[in-house]
């Protein structure tokens, strides 16, 4: 703790305060492990209390939010405006009786859901909620969410497995389906922006993005859009929760769970958005750094004011968009996305070399770089489409297309107005 | 290597490396075998860790315990044949064999070794690995891709339909 920036009640960076704390431990002439696992704890403790009442949070204004954009009410009626109702579906879900079915493999039906939530949590190991509020600044940060996010479908599919439920096994194999298909994306999202930034650390790209003023979305704007697909693919929500689809198996690799074990699975999806959130924020929307207004305002507001914002994201493409089918999302992932990425790579490398080489500024190449990739991705993503066939149809639909695809009869409105 | 810290969790990874093994080989269950076997892979990223090889643990819990095992699981589950579990075998004994002279040579190799370390450490050990991969030893690395490659297009070519 040798750059501590100011004092303790300085709540620009709460690691100030940590920092002071363990400072005074270490004078106390304590062992010298005891600041390290103090600090651990406290970081633990710490990302541990934020994520369980985020998601209390959440819930509310998820279920609100979905209410109002499905034109219902949604809670309303514990507490003031249903704040309440968030508390009252824990208090039902702990004290609600788990069911074990007769024939499932008990050892990793009961180890699954008591896992499910680690992988999860460990993310926020790496992601820095500030300066020095980070637990850890792994070198190989960007691989190490990859890993412990591919960690997690294998824990869904154990539990799917030990249902022994054939609907919970068809859940649990499209978990592993798409786990291969978008950890791919997922890889080669998080690969350019380490080709850009030329480290694998978190803090570290933040403080790119801080240096140059400017944040990845702009310079790889093809990524975040995969990255946030790939991401809302592993958390199985809602555009694409095929592992869970209620329309076509019942609940998936959770049919046969319940009680707390259920609420389990449903912390830690919550908590799984929360970190693919941080991640982005994190890697393309410049962490705790806001162009210098981190100066003034705590960058762990502005931190969680992203990651909040972009979890506004999932919830609001959660209820406007229906269900992918599991076909549609695998060939988008392989035919579509793949050589996209590839391209992209390819083309990052050129421009990081091409600054190297020339020993270019920074004020002029990545302007140029932020448009030529933003021209780029769309052109590719239109002409790719193109290609593979999809044409699209722009402009206003004349009448509705299902009828005369599925060959109903469309009588044209007569000029009185009757059909 | 010294202090009570890496002690302590240098043998707790041992228990759990070293015992998840045992029932990776043990189990009868297929897929309990598996979860054991992910267990192992993840308490030898565990011992990467302890050697401040950090790219090498990450790489490990990603390619062993996360893609591996998948691919495991993905055989298992297309196996006609994969409710026998571990059935007893012909095989058991030369296994056993097998196994046991792989286990002494490795052993033995591993004590008669002059383990050379460097001086320095590395700050950051993903930088130098990539450094030597891509100079040092970009022979071997590119030999490995494009056999990698033929093995993809092998896989293709034995699934097509026509």
């Amino acid at each position: 703790m040798e750059h501590l920036l100011a004092e303790w009640y300085d709540i620009r960076d709460l690691g100030n305060a940590v920092g002071h704390f363990l400072t005074w431990v270490d004078d106390r002439g304590g062992p010298s492990w005891l600041p390290y696992f103090v600090s651990g704890i406290i970081g633990v403790v710490a990302i541990l209390l934020w994520a369980v009442l985020s998601q209390l949070g959440f819930v509310w204004i998820e279920r609100r939010l979905i209410g109002r954009i499905q034109v219902r009410l949604g809670p309303n009626r514990v507490g003031p405006f249903g704040l309440l109702q968030p508390l009252a579906d824990a208090l039902k879900v702990l004290t609600k009786e788990m069911i074990t079915p007769a024939n499932v493999d008990r050892l990793l039906f009961w180890g699954a859901p008591a896992v499910v939530v680690m992988p999860a949590l460990v993310v926020f190991a790496v992601l820095p909620f500030g300066e020095h509020m980070q637990l850890t600044d792994l070198s190989v940060g960007l691989l190490f969410v990859i890993a412990v996010g591919s960690v997690n479908s294998l824990i869904v599919f154990t539990a799917g497995w030990s249902s022994s439920n054939k609907y919970s096994l068809l859940g649990a194999m499209r978990t592993i389906a798409m786990l291969i298909s978008y950890e791919l994306i997922q890889v080669l999202a998080l690969l350019a922006v380490a080709v850009y930034t030329n480290t694998m650390r978190m803090g570290g790209v933040v403080a790119w993005q801080d240096h140059y003023n400017v944040w990845l979305i702009f310079l790889q704007p093809l990524p975040v859009f995969a990255y946030a697909l790939a991401g809302a693919v592993e958390i199985n929500r809602t555009p694409t929760d095929i592992a869970e689809a209620e329309s076509e198996i019942v609940a998936g690799y959770h049919t046969e769970y319940g009680g707390i074990r259920w609420g389990m699975f449903q912390v830690a999806e919550y908590i799984a958005g929360f970190a693919i959130a941080a991640i982005v924020a994190t890697v393309y929307l410049g962490g705790w750094t806001l162009f210098g207004l981190e100066e003034w305002v705590p960058g762990w507001l502005i931190f969680l004011g992203k990651v909040y914002t972009y979890f506004f994201l999932f919830i609001w493409l959660r209820g406007t968009l229906p269900r992918l089918r599991i076909d549609q999302l695998m060939g988008f992932a392989w035919k579509y996305l793949l050589p996209l990425m590839l391209v992209n790579i390819l083309v990052s490398g050129f421009e990081v070399l091409i600054w190297q080489e020339k020993d270019l500024s920074a004020g002029v190449v990545l302007p140029i770089f932020a448009i030529v990739n933003a021209g780029l991705t769309v052109a590719m993503m239109v002409g790719w489409a193109r290609v593979m066939g999809h044409t699209g149809s722009i402009g206003e639909p004349r009448r509705a297309q299902l009828i005369s695809d599925v060959g109903g009869v469309y009588y044209e409105p007569l000029p009185g107005g009757r059909a | 290597m010294d202090d009570t810290g890496s002690v302590v969790a240098f043998w707790a990874l041992a228990v759990l490396t070293v015992g998840s093994a045992l029932g990776a080989a043990a189990v009868r269950d297929l897929v309990r075998s598996v979860v054991c076997l992910v267990a192992t892979f993840v308490g030898v990223a565990g011992f990467f860790v302890l050697l401040s090889a950090d790219f090498l643990a990450v790489a490990q819990v990603l390619i062993y315990a996360g893609a591996i095992s998948v691919l495991m699981v993905f055989a298992i589950m297309l196996t006609p044949r994969a409710e026998r579990n571990n059935a007893e075998t012909f095989f058991r004994w030369p296994a056993l064999a097998i196994a046991l002279s792989l286990l002494g040579t490795i052993a033995a190799v591993a004590l008669t070794t002059d383990w050379a370390t460097t001086g320095q450490g590395f700050e950051e050990t993903a930088s130098v690995i990539g450094n030597a991969l891509l100079s040092t030893y970009v022979l071997p690395f590119e030999i490995a891709s494009v056999l990698l490659l033929a093995a993809m297009v092998g896989a293709i070519l034995l699934v097509q339909e026509d």
